[in-house]
């Protein structure tokens, strides 16, 4: 069977994106290591998805829930409990992706079009080269997370999480529910990781205590963790060895960020922005390999799931156009200025309405994101409440940038 | 039961002992201190299998090297472990280094083994990832690197089936000799009798020589770290890389492991304490400082984990095997540094020899079957190959570690064979050993793990005692 387009990945980017290819009469098979659809929104049992999707506020499951529904309803094809293990492109520029299930062994299977929908993954203890021991009680706040949610089963009686993404966040609210106790959260840069609104209802609304700009500089433990050492740093970022603290746990949940999920991506060839650690991509979602798109999580890390499927609705209609034979010309590029990690897309087409999502690296309470093309302020937008933690949005309409656009954020 | 051997210690001394001793009729018992197999230092080693450059030619060590080299490539072949016969390069990287270098080689040539002078030419058409500061070097094609867990399990593996015992958790506190009896005392109380004891307990061979009432002496732990690099890092070199030695080191080394990693290290650094494999922050900086200029294209960013691990260094800084002076029917095994591992399998041949001129009578074993089948791997079948395993047992095509391909057909051979800690499967599979450390298949490994060994969830561990992975379930703790 010949699909119209093979999605890898059944979380909220798959289906959402899924979803619209199906709607329009497209053949789509979206393919999903786990028994379920709905990536890790199954094992966020927390509120607060939705709100800006579904206009409603839901829990994960209740999210993902839905996007299944649209899903199958929209006559998406789904294989479940099925690992890509390849994806090879084809002499005719279509696609063979070799798929491994208990059910059905090896498969080969054959689109005109692929989706990287595959999330993200997140960095680890040993990623980041946190010293010390090696006991056991070491988790990531996602692992800590899914052992809780969905197995029932506690990853100790008392924490110290480090990093505060997002993810550490809603677990440090979400382990005193269960009774255990969380000693700190330890942050290295001097603000937080996560939403403002996650620090205010998982930490303050608890006194759980925020050490910014503070380093675990070794873990404790031969069997299972005992303790962790943590040191502020200097203005120049080094740890203040000699007013470092001990802080005792049985337990250590890492929340020091999240990396799309790209090696299959890699091994086809598509190219990677050095930045978002996702693929490069241009006005229509298509990365450096034509045929290939990608959305969501594996295309840059996003703070909401909203977010997530918006973008994925639009790799999705893109990916209907590829097919209808569209191909994006004369295209411009977007490139991200001062206290900017990163603009996606870095290329539009300047006849189109076009979203532009950026990472900001500065904390502002008051800026402006400005668009600057032949040293010529173009376009600019006034933002409150800048904070690396939360994304930027702009959406601009069509016939203003000019090529080569330098964004950038100035505080005011 | 009275065995006729009890090895203490069941890491690559004492396994490749066990291996040889399973060639004869032979009541052989393999004692473990640890909860399982390869707990203690053969685990966290470099697992280079060395090219017999380093120490002279007349020495104990070269000769063991040499022979444990060769018997490395005959054992992979007929135990299935995983070898990378990738060759060593040894790099001067400032001319400066040219006398060592050339003093090195001098040795390798007086040795006898394939060695070859490369120009800085030669250096980078055989390595095009070298460091542009290389300036000669010399090229050992003999060299290479295993697994080094994995050549111990395969090895315990074959002496289980050849009708060697093993006992794990078995701490040795006491022996006492009557009757030309040796009988051992476990910590928990546990008894061994054996008519001959071999003393590998690698780090505590000291305490255990002791116990025996044998020779004094003291095994000093030199600590080596060592950083894993993702599969997909660019500075993985095609051949081992080493620099021009310094003292007590054989130097920091650019390793391309034969599960398909990269590793970066070791350190040498004595510490005091036997248990402490902790790394620190500087030795990464340190590490990375100086293997950034050996190979191009190591980076902090492809960092998958640290660990350390801790050389065995007798006074001697030497290997001490030889039957014990002061108390019969025991033969010392001790301060097994490198080129231990690579030796071990030699040293393992040596030390049956030992026994048998300290009056052991060996006789063959006309049924000893000195290989293993292949490991089934679904990472590694032919698609054909895999989907009718699948048919047979749909656990073949269920991947549970997504970073390493490992299906749960492989777990649960894993704790078929009696591995039943986080660890033990991980070491045994490679699940949990990719770039996410189990970030993803940790929940989905314990649940097998339970459910095949019977052992509830909650009790699972990491590497046995108290390293529990959960402190319970949903409900247990009163909330506050």
């Amino acid at each position: 069977m010949k699909y119209d387009t093979i999605i890898i990945g059944a979380g909220a980017a798959g289906l959402a994106c899924g979803t619209i290819c199906a709607q329009a009469g497209c053949a789509v098979l979206i393919i999903d290591r786990e028994e379920q659809a709905g990536g890790i929104l199954n094992q966020c049992i927390h509120n607060g998805f939705g709100l800006r999707y579904f206009k409603e506020e839901l829990t994960g499951p209740e999210f993902a829930y839905k996007m299944v529904q649209k899903a199958q309803r929209s006559g998406v094809e789904l294989a479940l409990a099925s690992t890509v293990t390849g994806i090879k492109k084809l002499a005719d520029g279509t696609f063979e992706v070799r798929v491994l299930s208990a059910k059905n062994g090896v498969q080969h299977l054959h689109a005109a079009s692929i989706v990287l929908a595959m999330g993200c993954r997140e960095r680890t203890r040993g990623a980041i080269g946190t010293a010390g021991e090696r006991p056991a009680g070491i988790f990531t706040a996602g692992a800590a997370q899914k052992l809780l949610n969905r197995e029932g089963k506690l990853p100790g009686k008392s924490a110290v999480i480090v990093g505060s993404g997002d993810i550490g966040l809603i677990m440090a609210r979400r382990l005193r529910w269960c009774g255990i106790q969380v000693n700190a959260v330890i942050e290295i840069m001097p603000y937080t990781a996560g939403l403002t609104r996650n620090v205010v209802q998982c930490l303050h609304d608890f006194d759980i205590p925020l050490h910014l700009s503070t380093s675990v500089i070794r873990i404790n433990g031969k069997e299972r963790v005992e303790s962790v050492v943590a040191a502020p740093l200097d203005t120049s970022r080094k740890p203040l060895l000699q007013n470092s603290f001990t802080i005792p746990c049985d337990s250590v949940l890492f929340s020091v960020g999240l990396i799309p999920e790209m090696e299959l991506a890699r091994e086809l060839g598509v190219k990677v922005n050095p930045l978002t650690c996702g693929a490069e991509v241009d006005s229509m979602y298509m990365t450096s390999v034509p045929g290939v798109f990608s959305a969501g999580n594996v295309l840059h890390v996003h703070d909401l799931v909203d977010f997530v499927a918006e973008e994925a609705e639009y790799a999705g209609k893109c990916v209907i156009d590829y097919l209808a034979g569209c191909r994006p010309v004369g295209e411009y590029s977007a490139i991200n200025g001062s206290n900017l990690k990163y603009v996606v897309p870095s290329r539009f087409l300047p006849s189109q309405a076009s979203r532009f999502l950026f990472r900001p690296t500065a904390v502002y309470d008051q800026a402006v994101l400005k668009a600057v093309a032949n040293g010529n302020e173009v376009w600019h937008k006034k933002l409150s409440f800048v904070r690396p933690a939360e994304m930027i949005i702009a959406d601009i309409p069509a016939g203003i940038l000019k090529n080569d656009t330098t964004f950038l954020l100035e505080e005011i | 039961m009275i065995y006729d051997t009890a090895i203490i210690g069941a890491g690559a001394t004492g396994a490749a002992t066990a291996y040889f001793l399973g060639k004869y009729r032979q009541k052989t018992v393999l004692l473990e201190a640890g909860f399982e197999v390869c707990s203690g230092i053969s685990k966290a080693n470099s697992g280079i299998v060395h090219g017999g450059f380093h120490h002279p030619a007349d020495s104990l060590k070269t000769k063991l090297e040499l022979r444990g080299n060769r018997l490395i490539a005959q054992l992979h072949r007929e135990l299935h472990f995983p070898y990378l016969k990738c060759g060593i390069l040894v790099v001067a990287y400032s001319d400066n280094e040219l006398p060592a270098l050339q003093e090195l080689y001098q040795r390798g040539l007086a040795n006898g083994i394939k060695i070859e002078y490369c120009s800085r030419e030669r250096l980078f058409a055989l390595e095009e990832k070298l460091h542009e500061s290389a300036v000669a070097g010399f090229f050992v094609p003999e060299g290479g690197t295993i697994e080094p867990y994995m050549m111990v399990f395969a090895l315990v593996e074959n002496a289980l089936k050849n009708g060697v015992a093993l006992q794990c958790g078995f701490k040795v506190v006491s022996g006492t000799r009557k009757d030309g009896i040796w009988h051992l005392t476990a910590a928990d109380g546990r008894e061994v009798k054996a008519r001959y004891i071999v003393n590998a307990a690698g780090l505590y061979a000291d305490d255990v020589s002791g116990a025996l009432g044998g020779e004094s002496f003291k095994i000093t732990p030199r600590k080596g770290e060592e950083y894993l690099l993702d599969r997909t890092s660019a500075g993985r070199p095609s051949k081992v890389i080493f620099p021009v030695p310094v003292k007590h080191s054989k130097g920091v080394l650019v390793i391309p492991t034969a599960g398909g990693t990269t590793m970066i290290g070791p350190t040498a650094e004595m510490v005091d304490d036997k248990s402490d494999t902790a790394t620190t922050a500087e030795n990464f900086k340190k590490i990375l400082h100086l293997t950034r200029n050996m190979v191009n294209g190591i980076s902090a960013g492809d960092l998958i984990t640290s660990f350390a691990g801790l050389r065995p260094v007798h006074e001697s800084e030497d290997f001490y095997i030889a039957p014990s002076q002061k108390v019969p029917a025991l033969i010392q095994a001790a301060g097994i540094q490198s080129p231990g591992l690579t030796a071990s399998p030699a040293i393992g041949e040596y030390i049956v020899e030992l026994l048998q001129s300290s009056g052991l009578t060996l006789e063959e074993d006309p049924e000893f079957d000195g290989t293993l089948p292949p490991r089934l791997e679904s990472r590694n079948i032919s698609d054909k190959e895999l989907s009718e395993l699948c048919r047979r047992d749909p656990a073949w095509g269920n991947i549970i570690c997504r970073c390493e391909k490992i299906s749960e057909a492989e777990i649960i051979e894993a704790v078929k064979r009696g591995h039943t800690t986080v660890d033990g499967v991980k070491f045994y599979t490679r699940a949990g050993m990719g770039r996410c450390q189990g970030g993803f298949c940790s929940g989905k490994v314990l649940q097998i793990i339970s459910k095949h060994s019977g052992i509830p969830m909650e009790k699972l561990t990491k590497k046995g005692g108290s390293s529990t992975i959960l402190a319970g379930s949903l409900g247990d703790l009163e909330v506050k």
